[in-house]
């Protein structure tokens, strides 16, 4: 079964829904499409009034982005000559590549963290909503509220108390305490995602495979898994886009080894100046991730949304 | 293949009843049809013997082994659901070799594949093996989950209302075929349906439930010649038969109410007046709707009567059943 519609459209109804479509699309891409465009502008262009529109492109946003740098004197940049594309560019400015930056390692952090956190909290939740929705638990609807009931109050209300707990655990500043953290303040809405698709996959496939010859455990691989990957899948990128996004607890719990790019990305700009194109090409690749993971199951996602809204 | 017995076997869901204190015997080789209206038990018994609910008291056994304690998995049996049972993220062939595939039984591959093509070929769908399973029709999925059943050649096969989602010719094709392969393998096989015609044609006993007691179970013919109840008189045969007040014609026995006509059970031309109310002609048999002292009645008459609505017409019992106030057999 397709979709329908009651009456075709006539041909001055899709051209004005044509024209708001795009409109629509130009307003949320333009954002976008200034940051990456920043990302290949010169700082003195990135900063040009009016703004430009037009410029010539340099990767030195890039180059500032991944690299240390140090100013030199005229005797040793011309006893050094310049070795790549790369060093030529912070030539112009007298300076020489001392060595990476921190960018990439607090990408990774945010990978890590971002993804272990995801990965942690849909694997339990599903097997929370599976039990929840297949098993007779006591108390469970005073439990599903519960769970909740963690996400009623803002997380950051809590920082206080999480910063002091993290500290005499030990958490601080690693990879462990922010996966832990980031599952837990997911972890209720991957339970509620999860528990009504769930509760979408009749009981009887199951029960056709336990008669096949199959145990309880084989029966949710094999069968209801694959019939919740597009639950798992949007609930995966919901649980994703908060982790990756996440700012507060980021900059309140992190600083040197498990700190992720959000609270990295600004402290770009203080590095010789006010080095916009740094910062945009930090943006533009830490967009990049998400964007891609979203693409991917975007078909899911589409489906998991209106699929999750409609069931009772 | 094997007998089934169950021994005061009760199952309630909190307040309500499931079954209560079924004991049966289905012996080896039989095509049993449970009967009754929604929720009577009839799903609920074959639950419990598939083992996916397991009983409050009594006990299961199958080919002589009680089962009670074992999984659905180690009873070895097959279920036919009554929808849903296809695997939607599977091939048709996958759907198909799904229980050989089981850890249970560790088919080696060779034998699947042929296995699969073999049950294929007797349901008419090995042009569609390739398929998914939600690329079929209705006819073609039932047929696939019946398939599903029967590729693993097991002690019992439970059928739930297979045929009921097919349409009236799919259904008669598939009744035969059921009752071919059921007569071939000499399998063991309970069945729910409503469809009487299905109890009727394929069953050796029929078991009837009212409100979750087995109050009959025997061979067809006895079930309709000679039911314990009323209820019993009421779940076979169509049209229904005719219930009505003992008195309305004369002989009846003491202390019966209820005097319960087949529609081929009475006679016309002799004994009380009754007036037609209409005439139904259905190619092969003829229905006559009779109003007799303000009471309808139903039954059969010459496939080219003559009879109209207004005519008047004489009718008299002829082997009635009789029930006292309770609904019981007065024999």
């Amino acid at each position: 079964m397709s979709s329908y519609s009651i009456t075709e459209p006539s041909p001055r109804q899709k051209w004005v829904a044509g024209t708001l479509v795009i409109l629509y699309a130009v307003i949320t891409i333009l954002p976008l499409v200034w940051i990456i465009a920043t990302g290949f502008k010169s700082p003195s262009d990135a900063i040009s009034y009016p703004p430009k529109i037009v410029f010539e492109p340099t990767l030195e946003g890039y180059v500032n982005l991944f690299t240390t740098r140090t100013r030199q004197t005229e005797e040793y940049l011309a006893a050094n000559p310049p070795q790549t594309w790369a060093d030529e560019i912070v030539r112009q400015y007298d300076m020489v590549i001392v060595g990476p930056s921190r960018y990439g390692e607090r990408f990774l952090n945010s990978v890590i963290i971002g993804f272990g956190s995801t990965f942690l909290a849909v694997f339990l939740g599903t097997m929370a909503a599976y039990a929840f929705s297949r098993f007779r638990v006591p108390l469970k609807d005073d439990l599903m509220f519960f769970i909740l009931s963690t996400r009623m109050m803002p997380p950051i209300a809590v920082a206080i108390p999480i910063f002091l707990m993290f500290r005499s655990l030990g958490l601080s500043d690693t990879h462990l305490g922010m996966i832990l953290l980031y599952t837990a303040v997911n972890i209720s809405l991957a339970v509620w995602l999860m528990k009504s698709f769930i509760d979408g996959i009749p009981r009887e496939y199951e029960e056709a495979a336990l008669i096949d010859g199959y145990t309880r455990f084989q029966a949710f691989m094999k069968v209801v898994l694959p019939q919740a990957a597009t639950g798992i899948a949007s609930t995966a990128i919901f649980c994703l886009i908060f982790a990756w996004n996440e700012y507060a607890f980021a900059v309140l719990l992190t600083s040197g080894t498990a700190q992720t790019a959000p609270p990295f990305i600004p402290t770009i700009i203080g590095v010789g100046g006010q080095d916009w194109p740094a910062v945009a090409a930090g943006a533009t690749l830490f967009l990049i991730p998400v964007m891609v993971f979203t693409i991917l199951l975007r078909k899911h996602l589409l489906r998991g949304i209106t699929f999750g809204a409609v069931r009772k | 293949m094997a007998e089934v017995r169950l021994t005061g076997v009760t199952k309630r869901f909190g307040r309500d009843v499931g079954i209560e204190d079924v004991t049966l015997t289905v012996p080896d080789g039989a095509f049993v049809v449970l009967l009754g209206p929604t929720g009577a038990g009839k799903t609920t018994t074959l639950r419990l013997i598939s083992g996916l609910e397991t009983p409050d008291a009594g006990e299961i056994a199958i080919g002589g082994h009680v089962v009670n304690d074992l999984t659905p998995a180690q009873r070895d049996v097959a279920m036919v659901f009554q929808q849903y049972s296809l695997y939607p993220h599977m091939t048709v062939r996958d759907n198909l070799a799904f229980p050989l595939r089981s850890p249970i039984l560790k088919t080696p591959k060779d034998a699947i594949a042929a296995r699969v093509r073999e049950v294929a070929e007797v349901l008419h769908i090995a042009h569609k093996l390739d398929n998914k399973a939600t690329a079929l029709s209705g006819g073609e999925m039932q047929r696939v989950s019946i398939g599903r059943a029967l590729v693993r050649q097991p002690q019992l096969f439970l059928m739930d209302e297979p045929l009921s989602s097919l349409d009236a010719k799919l259904r008669s094709d598939l009744r035969i075929e059921l009752k071919r392969i059921q007569a071939d393998l000499g399998a063991t096989l309970l069945y729910v349906t409503h469809d009487q015609i299905e109890a009727m044609t394929m069953a050796t006993h029929v078991g009837v439930l009212d409100r979750g007691r087995l109050v009959q179970f025997g061979p067809p013919k006895e079930i309709y010649e000679n039911p314990a109840s009323l209820y019993v008189a009421g779940r076979l045969g169509l049209p229904r038969i005719n219930a009505l007040p003992a008195g309305l014609f004369p002989g009846a026995p003491a202390g019966a109410k209820t005097i319960g006509l087949r529609p081929e059970h009475i006679a016309q031309g002799e004994g009380q007046p009754a007036r037609v109310v209409r005439v139904e002609h259905l190619g092969d048999q003829t229905r006559l709707h009779l109003t007799l002292d303000g009471h309808d009645v139903i039954t059969l008459t010459d496939v080219h009567t003559d009879l109209g609505p207004g005519d008047t017409v004489a009718v008299a019992p002829r082997n009635p059943l009789y029930f006292d106030a309770r609904g019981a057999r007065i024999t």
